[in-house]
């Protein structure tokens, strides 16, 4: 019996200890299970706390995973997913190598090269710009100019995806008989972004406005709220290490490059990892909300062709039943894209530099 | 070599209240351009002639749109998904946080990779489709057949949130738990009158999330509700741009006003009981999110 795991020293008694935890794991360890259930029984309250959380995820976010082994198999209108025939890899071929009868697996590829842009442009712009708001921020010595700045900034993370969309739809419309052009396009013609003929068919009609627009409103909407936690970072920084940079003769650059970068450095690995998990699960909801049968060119992404196939084709003749299959199938590619892809970046960054996130 | 610095620090600072300033005014602009919208006269609006200050202002959008009983319908209907969705998201996570939380739990790493996996990777929305058409069958045929409930009980749930939680507790001193359960408490006193209070930052933040999104949800409620007096807001008001933005659809217009006030106006009242909460909680925002600790 090994005497010392079952010792902690107690500080506030000044003694060894029996360590009750460790008493208790090293029973389990020793005896059978039916110690395991007098364990469980003794605690039933915080097993029964945990269930219904259990059963709501087993239901709504596992139960949809089996549902994807559709992918696998043919759809079909009457049975269910277990009762449906393998066909294998099929639906995977269709979409990646095409199918003579149809033009799927260009819609595939266009939409996965979407999805892939979509996210790059995210990342490329969308991440950095939460961190030069929050370095500005840290520069807003007042506290009430602070935070009114901040009240103002974080505002638009909390306005729905519907709001959002209904005001792009009407500030940039096109005109039309009755109507002139929206207040933001009228805007940008003045500014000399785009021209007169670009602004009377309406931005949201073009397929190069897509990402922009998608990307502009996505900083608008959450560079401020993103911000907080690196401007948490950036004032947890002890004011010493700067006063020791200023010593040094160091410039405001060289005080970012070598005070406040190094410190923050841990919660911008860790929040590039989050953004890189999510980074193929483009969220379809805003692409639905925005784009029109004129820009599927630069908007579908993989979420919305599988909505068009999978969901939307609900009800329609038995010919496209097969939509279903071919849907999980686009589905399941980009999740499993998206995966390495987290666990890749978490790898990578628990090498490099010690930070990971899982 | 002092005055370079302070020169480079002071083009910084005037940068920083610049693109600040800048930003921030782009973030409330639209808001005050909807409102000077909801109020200005047809002419106006249809032409884009309004810049900030409303023009021809009525208040004919307004009233067609309090006079409507879609809209109070629609309004009903979001505020009972709010509620309950989130009284049931927020009950199931601090419980399951809770129970996360502890070390003696049972299997205490099998449970977090279960929540963590779904961060991971998610079915998508073609088998979630089929799972919620499922789970719809099943509600009806044991009686439950309002798309309501489906959409309370079935949708949200987000890990992340749970987690936020769960190392929030993991904070909690075991000394205060352990001079709880001496003084007699039971698990439910110790969660009520321990825990919670002493996550209260990261509990308001949580719950902000899960009402947010349950506020603003549009997608599967458009798609698995049926019924059209089941529709909550957002659907609503994205039903009635479709509508109005199709001259078709819009039919002869002989108003003072234009259609998109009407919109416009709809948008100010989904997003007020947002701003109305929002001072209350924002203050936790820094504290709720650095305590969660990205970990």
């Amino acid at each position: 019996m090994q005497v010392s795991d079952y010792l902690i020293f107690d500080e506030e008694s000044g003694t060894y200890i029996e360590d009750p935890e460790q008493v208790v794991r090293d029973d389990v360890e020793k005896h059978h299970w039916l110690n395991v259930l007098r364990v469980v029984l003794r605690d039933w309250r915080l097993y029964l706390m945990l269930v219904p959380m259990i059963l709501v995820f087993l239901f709504w976010r596992y139960f949809p995973m089996y549902e994807l082994l559709g992918c696998f198999k043919m759809p079909d209108v009457i049975k269910s997913v277990a009762e449906q025939d393998y066909v294998g890899f099929s639906h995977f071929g269709t979409l990646i190598f095409g199918d003579p009868r149809s033009s799927i697996s260009a819609e595939f590829w266009r939409a996965f090269r979407n999805t892939f842009l979509l996210s790059f442009y995210g990342l490329l712009f969308g991440f950095p710009t939460p961190i030069i708001v929050a370095l500005f921020f840290n520069e807003v010595r007042s506290n009430i100019a602070r935070s009114v700045l901040q009240v103002a900034t974080y505002l638009p993370k909390f306005m729905s995806t519907v709001v959002m969309t209904s005001l792009i739809v009407m500030l940039v419309r096109g005109g039309g008989q009755m109507s002139g052009i929206g207040i933001l396009s009228q805007m940008l013609e003045a500014m000399g972004a785009i021209d007169h003929e670009t602004a009377e068919r309406g931005l949201l009609h073009m397929p190069q406005f897509f990402r922009a627009i998608y990307q502009i409103s996505g900083i608008w909407e959450g560079a401020g709220y993103d911000s907080i936690v690196f401007f948490a970072a950036i004032i947890a920084i002890s004011p010493t290490s700067y006063e020791a940079a200023q010593m040094d003769g160091a410039g405001k650059m060289a005080q970012m490059r070598y005070v406040v970068l190094p410190s923050i450095l841990s919660t911008v690995v860790i929040m590039l990892i989050t953004r890189i998990g999510s980074l193929l699960s483009i969220g379809y909801e805003k692409v639905i909300l925005l784009y029109n049968t004129d820009t599927y060119q630069t908007g579908e992404v993989v979420s919305t062709f599988a909505i068009r196939y999978g969901v939307n084709s609900e009800g329609a003749s038995g010919g496209k039943s097969v939509g279903k299959g071919l849907a999980s199938a686009a589905e399941m590619m980009n999740n499993v894209v998206g995966m390495l892809l987290v666990i890749g970046a978490n790898t990578v960054a628990r090498k490099a530099s010690d930070v990971s996130l899982y | 070599m002092k005055r370079k610095l302070e020169i480079s620090e002071l083009i910084f600072k005037i940068l920083s209240y610049t693109l600040l300033t800048i930003f921030a005014i782009a973030c409330l602009y639209p808001f005050l351009y909807t409102i000077s919208s909801s109020i200005s006269g047809a002419h106006a609006v249809e032409y884009s002639e309004i810049v900030l200050l409303p023009k021809d202002v009525q208040f004919d959008a307004f009233a067609r749109m309090l006079n409507n009983n879609m809209f109070w319908n629609a309004y009903t209907n979001t505020l009972f998904l709010t509620f309950y969705g989130t009284i049931w998201e927020v009950m199931l996570s601090v419980f399951g946080a809770y129970a996360l939380s502890k070390k003696r739990l049972l299997f205490r790493k099998g449970f977090n990779f279960f929540l963590v996996f779904t961060m991971w990777f998610s079915a998508g929305t073609v088998p979630q489709y089929l799972n919620y058409l499922d789970t719809q069958r099943v509600f009806g045929s044991v009686g439950v057949t309002d798309d309501k409930w489906l959409v309370v009980i079935a949708m949200g749930m987000a890990a992340m949130n749970i987690i936020l939680l769960r190392n929030s507790f993991e904070g909690v001193p075991s000394e205060i738990e352990e001079a709880a359960i001496v003084d007699g408490a039971t698990e439910m006193q110790v969660l009520w009158r321990v825990y919670l209070p002493m996550s209260k930052s990261i509990l308001a933040t949580v719950s902000l999330f899960f009402a947010i999104s349950r506020w603003n949800g549009y997608y599967w409620a458009k798609t698995m509700m049926k019924d059209a007096n089941e529709h909550p807001l957002m659907v609503y008001i994205r039903n009635t741009l479709e509508q109005y933005q199709d001259p078709d659809q819009l039919g002869a217009w002989n108003e003072t006003y234009s259609p998109d006030s009407v919109i416009y106006a709809m948008i100010i009242c989904s997003i007020i009981p947002i701003l109305i909460i929002y001072p209350f909680i924002q203050k936790y925002f820094a504290k709720g999110v650095n305590a969660g600790g990205v970990k």
